[in-house]
Parts: structure tokens; sequence; C-alpha cells
């Protein structure tokens, strides 16, 4: 894996938005002011669904204009600014630099081809050769403690877990910087749950990559999360580093959803 | 309608579900128009052929030529002041006969499609309801039916029977009706499979109670919309049907027989076919939005099959 | 998947026996007597009594539709009472035109019908979808009898581009000879090199082809577009989109392979259709082909022929719909795999 040197956790960070909303016609779903991701960290948003947060993954990977959104405001990755490119540049990062992973694994793969085509296909149009792309792949399985033989399997013929897997294996073989997990765990069952987070955890630990780790459910934020950022109405009400936020928060809406996670410390 | 006063038009970004939003009936109709001119222009369209039909008497020029007449001394005449549309191979004004055209085969195709639902909801209702034996076997039948593209089948039965509107209203409802059980079958299948039909059978409700508070309910919607969708495409295979020469005789003022009669005079006199033909694609196509309109706006769900 | 066609082949073979059935019954409701027709107008009673015996009009039902079955299967079909000549070789002379005019014009709805359905789909609800929704539905509801006789009239009596009828100029038969080796005049001028009777083979099937290609076309184009809608939303899309593919990719490439095993579907569909079509303008561009037979057989009240075409164009029909099925599971695995 390349290894980035870290950076200072300093105020830019590795991905940093500021200022930014983003809006259907005049109606405003989503006003952030600040947002930092730094390098191996994870930063979880939390919040009820609808709060915003997959739309605001969506902006990140530069997709908002796909389901009509209109973007204004900040998102800066290494220095560079992600809302002043073309679609053409930000294919370039897509998948490439950032990577996402999508709540519902049993739909994240087209049906109609096996899972390891999209899997090539992806590192071919990021530039690596056939032989590359297989190799690549195969490691990449093997690293989330999958048999690559799984790869010349549909997405009907694999479990939800180890869809799951196969699109961390990717967003791995892509060797991308930033992950964007929008509710990878929420259709899982527990165990295999606790699985995907620890794989997500081993990641970072190894690879330095960076996770966007959103979901509704605190429980699963408080055990993996570094920083936490409580959303909702598509405003960032509290954020802080993990063990404050959810011990001591300082919003009644944070409050509100920990009263609804009632077994919190039990949950491994 | 009269108690709500004239509705102003709504705002273009109303989003759904506004707190406290009773939309009224007529702006929900607006908004669905607006957002569908098709079945706009569908619905105009449809309006303007029925009223052509139903008042052909009072507006057509000579309503005397939509039967037997003979004009021997304008045989042929080109479109102009006096004859729109022009005369036909006997001077009958061909504007008059494609008013009058109006009452044939839609008629035709409202009759074939109304039989086709009388043979189609008992049949589909009974596989899907009441499943077993039953439904493989009338699921068995209809599928040798299907296996037919529909158009050859009425053909082949037109052309043995002998050619006249019955018989070709015979020859088309005979393989339409397949659609029909098909249709409601899956309807009632899917509505009988639901938990609350169980839970009426579990408390003895009757049969025929479930079928005809539940079941039929449940159809009507989706009937309607493939009724609309289906009308386009009877006229088309009528009018395909006289034009061998298999249904409507002269002198019926058919579309399709016109242009038949109109292929042997066609070239120079081309009004003959032309204007017939145009009455045919317009009504097709006017129905055909029609029905792709009412199954956007009641069907949704359906709207993936065309 | 061996198992998948081997069940396919046996139904359609059900089908087929089937289709069979219901035209031996269309038979038997004519109202008139065939033996009367095969022995001619002026027959005496003992003539038509003889064709009776001779058609087997004077066994039970039952053994006639058994009589019936076990020819079709042997290839021996019935006798044409116009022609007098075995219905199905007549059929086979004139089976080549029509699939050369039918395949051609699928072509063509299928590289017409899908750009426009992917440009529908692109921006649902603007002008361009709009426009090519009106326009796939006029193609839906176009009389292709009509369309046949307006497209000639314009391009070859008016305008003289395009040649009205035949399917090659005959007096090109002197000069550069049609060698017979596939009986697809297209085909056989291209397979012995014969550049002018090609030109002259491919300029008489551009109007025929396009009028049959008016309903495949209109009705690929609302498919594709319906099909791209309803996948385009799905979180494969998005995350294929979030892997850096270009939208054009996204569209062309894999929204558009879920949409193919329904637009296979609809080709299937399309090609019974447009062969039935076949029976309303090949007469008029006097194509030499199974539409031109059916037409004159319906004209001339020949009911063993006007059945035989019918049933070989359903058994066509059965037989395509069986290759879309393999096609379709051969696309999707979750055809194959339930």
């Amino acid at each position: 894996m390349t290894e980035t040197p870290p950076t200072p956790n300093g105020p830019s960070g590795r991905l940093a938005i500021t200022s930014l909303d983003i809006s259907f016609g005049r109606r405003k779903v989503v006003s952030i002011d600040e947002l930092r991701l730094d390098h191996a960290e994870i930063v979880g948003i939390a919040g009820e669904s609808g709060s915003g947060k997959s739309m605001t993954t969506l902006a990140i990977l530069g997709l908002a204009s796909t389901v009509g959104a209109t973007v204004s405001g900040s998102i800066v990755l290494d220095g560079q600014e992600l809302t002043a490119l073309s679609q053409d540049d930000l294919r370039e990062i897509r998948g490439r630099r950032i990577a996402a992973i999508f709540q519902s694994p049993s739909t994240a793969f087209s049906p109609v081809y096996k899972v390891g085509a999209i899997v090539t296909k992806a590192l071919r149009l990021h530039g690596a050769t056939k032989s590359e792309a297989a190799d690549r792949a195969a490691e990449a399985m093997r690293q989330v403690l999958l048999a690559p033989d799984l790869l010349r399997r549909y997405p009907s013929q694999l479990s939800g877990g180890q869809l799951q897997r196969v699109a961390i294996a990717l967003a791995l073989a892509l060797r991308a910087e930033i992950l964007l997990a929008d509710e990878p765990t929420s259709a899982l069952d527990v165990t295999v749950q606790a699985e995907v987070l620890d794989l997500l955890r081993d990641l970072r630990d190894v690879t330095g990559m960076s996770i966007l780790f959103i979901s509704h459910d605190l429980a699963v934020v408080a055990e993996l999360c570094d920083r936490v950022a409580v959303m909702r109405n598509g405003v960032i009400v509290e954020q802080g580093p993990a063990s404050q936020v959810l011990s001591s928060p300082a919003d009644p809406y944070t409050a509100e959803l920990l009263d609804s996670v009632p077994k919190l410390a039990t949950t491994k | 309608m009269t108690e709500s006063a004239v509705t102003q038009p709504p705002q273009a970004a109303v989003p759904a579900g506004t707190p406290g939003g009773r939309v009224s009936r007529r702006e929900v109709t607006w908004r669905a128009l607006k957002a569908n001119p098709l079945l706009a222009v569908g619905g105009a369209l449809v309006l303007l052929i029925v009223l052509a039909a139903i008042f052909a008497p009072l507006i057509a020029p000579l309503p005397g030529d939509a039967g037997a007449a003979t004009h021997p001394f304008s045989v042929l005449k080109a479109p102009s002041g006096a004859h729109l549309f022009g005369t036909d191979q006997v001077g009958r004004d061909i504007l008059t006969r494609v008013m009058y055209g109006a009452r044939v085969s839609p008629v035709i195709a409202i009759i074939v499609l109304a039989i086709a639902c009388v043979i189609g909801v008992p049949l589909g209702v009974a596989a899907g309801f009441l499943g077993g034996w039953l439904d493989e076997a009338i699921m068995r039948v209809t599928d040798v039916f299907l296996a037919f593209p529909p158009l050859l089948l009425a053909l082949a039965l037109a052309a043995v029977l002998p050619a006249s509107l019955t018989s070709l209203t015979i020859a088309i409802a005979a393989v339409w009706w397949p659609w029909y059980v098909r249709l409601v079958r899956g309807q009632a299948a899917s509505v009988a499979g639901r938990p609350y039909i169980e839970a009426c059978r579990a408390l003895g409700v009757s049969r025929s109670r479930i079928i005809f508070r539940h079941i039929l309910p449940n159809s009507i919607t989706p009937l309607l919309v493939q009724v609309s969708l289906d009308v386009g495409g009877v006229i088309l295979t009528a009018s395909a049907l006289s034009f061998l020469g298999l249904g409507a005789q002269d002198p019926v003022p058919d579309w399709g027989l016109m242009i038949a009669e109109g292929t042997s005079y066609f070239t120079p006199d081309w009004w003959l076919v032309t204007f017939p033909g145009l009455a045919i694609l317009v009504t097709a196509f006017a129905f055909n939005l029609l029905g792709d309109g009412l199954r956007d706006l009641l069907d949704p769900k359906r709207s993936f099959m065309s | 998947m061996l198992t998948f066609v081997a069940r396919r082949i046996l139904l359609a073979i059900v089908v087929v026996v089937g289709v069979v059935v219901v035209t031996f019954v269309v038979a038997h409701v004519v109202p008139g007597d065939p033996a009367a027709t095969w022995a001619g107008p002026h027959a005496s009673a003992a003539q038509i009594a003889r064709a009776r015996q001779f058609l087997g009009l004077n066994r039970p039902l039952i053994v006639q539709l058994l009589s019936y079955l076990g020819g079709m299967a042997k290839g021996n079909w019935s006798v044409s009472v116009h022609t007098h000549r075995s219905v199905l070789s007549d059929i086979m002379s004139a089976a080549p035109a029509t699939l050369e005019l039918v395949l051609t014009a699928l072509l063509i709805a299928v590289a017409v019908g899908i750009p426009l359905g992917l440009i529908s789909a692109r921006r649902p609800g603007k002008p361009a979808d709009q426009l090519v929704r009106a326009g796939s539905t006029f193609g839906v509801s176009m009389p292709i009898f009509w369309m046949a006789l307006i497209l000639q009239l314009i391009f070859s009596q008016r305008l003289k581009l395009l040649p009205a009828a035949g399917e090659y100029s005959p007096g090109l038969l002197f000069t550069h000879p049609l060698v017979k080796r596939t009986g697809f005049p297209v085909l056989d001028s291209l397979l012995g090199g014969n550049l002018p009777m090609l030109g002259s083979t491919l300029v008489h099937l551009i109007l025929p082809a396009i009028v049959v290609a008016a309903y495949p076309a209109g009705l690929i184009a609302r498919m594709v577009r319906a099909q791209v809608l309803d996948t385009i939303g799905e979180t494969h899309v998005l995350n294929v989109r979030a892997l850096g593919f270009s939208e054009r990719q996204v569209y062309g490439r894999f929204t558009m392979k879920q949409a193919w095993p329904p637009v296979a579907a609809a080709l299937g569909l399309v090609f019974g259709y447009s062969l039935v079509n076949t029976f309303l303008v090949e007469s008029i561009f006097d194509w030499p082909g199974l539409g031109s037979y059916a037409a004159a057989s319906i004209a001339t009240l020949d009911t063993p022929a006007i059945l035989g075409v019918t049933l070989f164009v359903a058994i066509a029909y059965v037989i395509a719909n069986l290759v879309v099925d393999i096609v379709q599971a051969a696309i999707d695995p979750r055809i194959r795999l339930t």
C-alpha cells in the first residue's frame, strides 16, 4: 500500500469542508460550516435518516448534480479545491483517491456483472494493466479475508457481508486515500456488522486510509470513530472527539439520540 | 368542483407533502398535465375524435356520402374549397367519409376490448384466486394463444370467416382476451397472497365477497390503463384487416378499406389514401398518448412495461 | 444453463403443438366446403366426394387432427387449393426474401431505437425526451401499409430517389446475373462479388425496411428509456459513478447491459409482429416473400395456404422467443439461476 507520510493534524486536514451548502432548487438540505478528516482518522457523521448525511457523501464525490442538487462552498482534498474541478478531473479523483461504499451491499453491485468484473473494470479505468488489475484484485480480496475465487461470482451468489467486504476490497485495490462509508453496516446483521467494523479499523491502522463513516447508529459510531459530528436537518449541531461528544453531549439533540440507544455500553 | 374557487397555478417548486397542504383534485390534475404535456395532447385529440364521431351527421359537409352515394360528375377531384380532402373514385366527399370513419374502427375497438374484459376478467380471477389445476389449465391455453403474434391469428380467423365487420370484431376479440386473463390473473394472485385476504378467509368471509370487495377493485385501475393502451392497437389491427379486404366492405366508411380502395388510384390521386391514413395515425397516436399518460398517472409501478 | 435450455425447448414444443391444434380448429370453423373449392366451381357431386376422400375430410375430426399433426411433424404440410402445390415448398421459397427484409428492419430498429431511448432517458421530461417519446409513440401508432404507400409516393414517384418495387432491378440480371447460393439476394450478390447487383438489392431494401422498422424502432426506444430510468436510480449505478466512470459509460455500458434482457424480449416480440406486418407491405413493394404469398392467399381465400403461413410464422415466432429466452439467460444470471 502507498505509505503516505502522515500529515500533521493541522487545521487544513486531508479533506476539509467549509461553508458547504447543498440545495434542491431553493430548498437548502445541507449546510455545513466546517468538517475535517485527517490522515488515518475515522470521523463519524451521526444523525437520523434524512438529515443530509448521504447528500454530503454525494457532494464530496462531486455527484450531487446527478440527483439534481446544487452545491456551493469549499471541499479541499490535500490542498486541491474539488468544487472548482470539471467532471473530467473529478473522475480522476473518484475511485482513485476517494472511494465510497454504500448501505445496501446487495444493490451496490450490478446484478448482471460478476463482482470481479466491476473491480477489474474500475482498476483498468484508473490505469492498471489487465494482469496488474487481476493481481491487485486478488490481493485486496485476501486483505479483506475473502477467497479471490469469489470475484467470479455474481452478486446474487454472495452474502451481504461478503459483498460489503468486496466493496471494501475494491477501495483497497484502488488504493484510495479516503473512504466514504455511507451506512456500510446498517443492512448487515450484528455479527457480520462487527466483522466489517473490525475490518475498517484494521484498514485504517495498516494503510493510513481516512474514513468518513456515516451512520444513524450512535452505538456503532461510538465504537469505531475518533471524532464524531452529529447532524440534524442538514446542519452539524455538535462535533468533537467521540468519547467527549458521546459521554457529555453539549447539544440536546445529541442527548436525545443517545437516549435512544439504551444498551450503548453492552454493544460490541 | 364548484366548491373550490379557481385554483392558482401552483408554484414550481412546492415540495411534495407540504405540511397541511391539502391539494385540490384540480390542482393535482393540472400538475400532472404540466408534467406530462403529451397526456394533454393525447386527451385533447381523443376528445376531438370522439366529438367528430358523435356529431358527424351535423358537421360533415355531405352526410349522404357516408354511404353508397355516387356522383359521376365529381369523381377523383383534388382537395379544394368545395371538398377539403378531395373526392373518391365514385365522387364521394372524403372529408365526410373520414369523419364517419371515426364511428367504425374506434367503435370496433371498444367492442373488442369489452369482449376481452368480459372473457378475461372471470378467467383471470379464477386462475389467480382459485389457483390449482384450474390455474394451470387456463394459463396453458392462454400461453398457446399468446404464442401467436396477435395480428397473425386475427388474420387467419378473419380470412376463414365471411368478410364482415362482425367477423372482424370476433377475430380480433378472439386474440385479445388472453392478454386480459394474464393481467387480471397477476393482480388476483398478488392480492390473494396478501395477509389480510388470509385473515378474511380465516374469518370465514365468503369467496364471492373477497372477489367482489378486494380482488376486482384492485384490478380495475390496471385494467382501465390496459384498455386505454390497447385502443390504438386494436384500431391499427382492424384497419390492417380491412385494408386486406377482411373486414369492412364497401360502402362502409372505414379508414382501412378507404386506403385499400384508394390504392389503385394512388398515383396521381394521392388524397384518396393520404387522409384516411392520417386519420388512423392520429387516432392511434392519440389513444396511445392517452394510455401512456394514464398509466404514468394511475399505475406508476407499471410504467417500466413499455 | 443446460437444464434451463432443455426446459425451454420442451416448453416451446408444447406450445408449437398447441399452435398446430389452434390452426386446425380455425381451419374447421370454415363455413365453406374445402372439398368444393378443391374440385373447382363446376365440379359434380361425385368429384367433390372424391376430393373429400382425397383430402381426408370424411374421417372423424380427431383422426384428422392426429394425421394433421403427424403430417406436420414429417414436413408433409397441406397442399394449396389454389396453386395445387405443397404449401411448405411455397413457403420455403418465399421465406428468404421476408427474412432478409425483417432482419434488416430489426437492425435499423435497434440502431435507431437504442440511442433514442438513451437520449430520452438521459434527461427525462426535457424537450429531447418529449420529442423522442412523441416520435416513438408515432412509430408504434403507424398504419404501416399507409406509410409504405406514402413513402413510395414521395421517394419513388415524386422525388425519384428510390426504386418503388422489387428486390433488385430485373435488367441487371442480363448483365450481372444473380447466382443463387443462400436464396438471400443481398448475401448472394455479396458472396458472388456482384457489386452492381449488391447496390441494387440494398437500394431496393431501403423503403420496405424503413416501413417495417417503424414499429420495432418505436417499441425499442420506449423499452430502453423505461428500463434505463428504472435502473439509473439504483445504488450500483451510483457505485459505478463513484468509481469514476464517465456518464457515457454509466449509460451506454453499465445501465444498458441491464436493459438488454427486456430489449431482447422486445426483439423476439417484434420479430413476430414484423413477419406479420410484411403481409401488409410486401405486396405494395412487390417483394417476393411470405407477405406477398399470404396476401395473395387471402385474396383467393386459399385456406390451406393461409393456415400454412400462419403456422410457419407462429413457429418462427416461438423459436425466436426461445432464442430470446436463452440469450436473456446468458446476459442476466438471475434468470438462469432461479
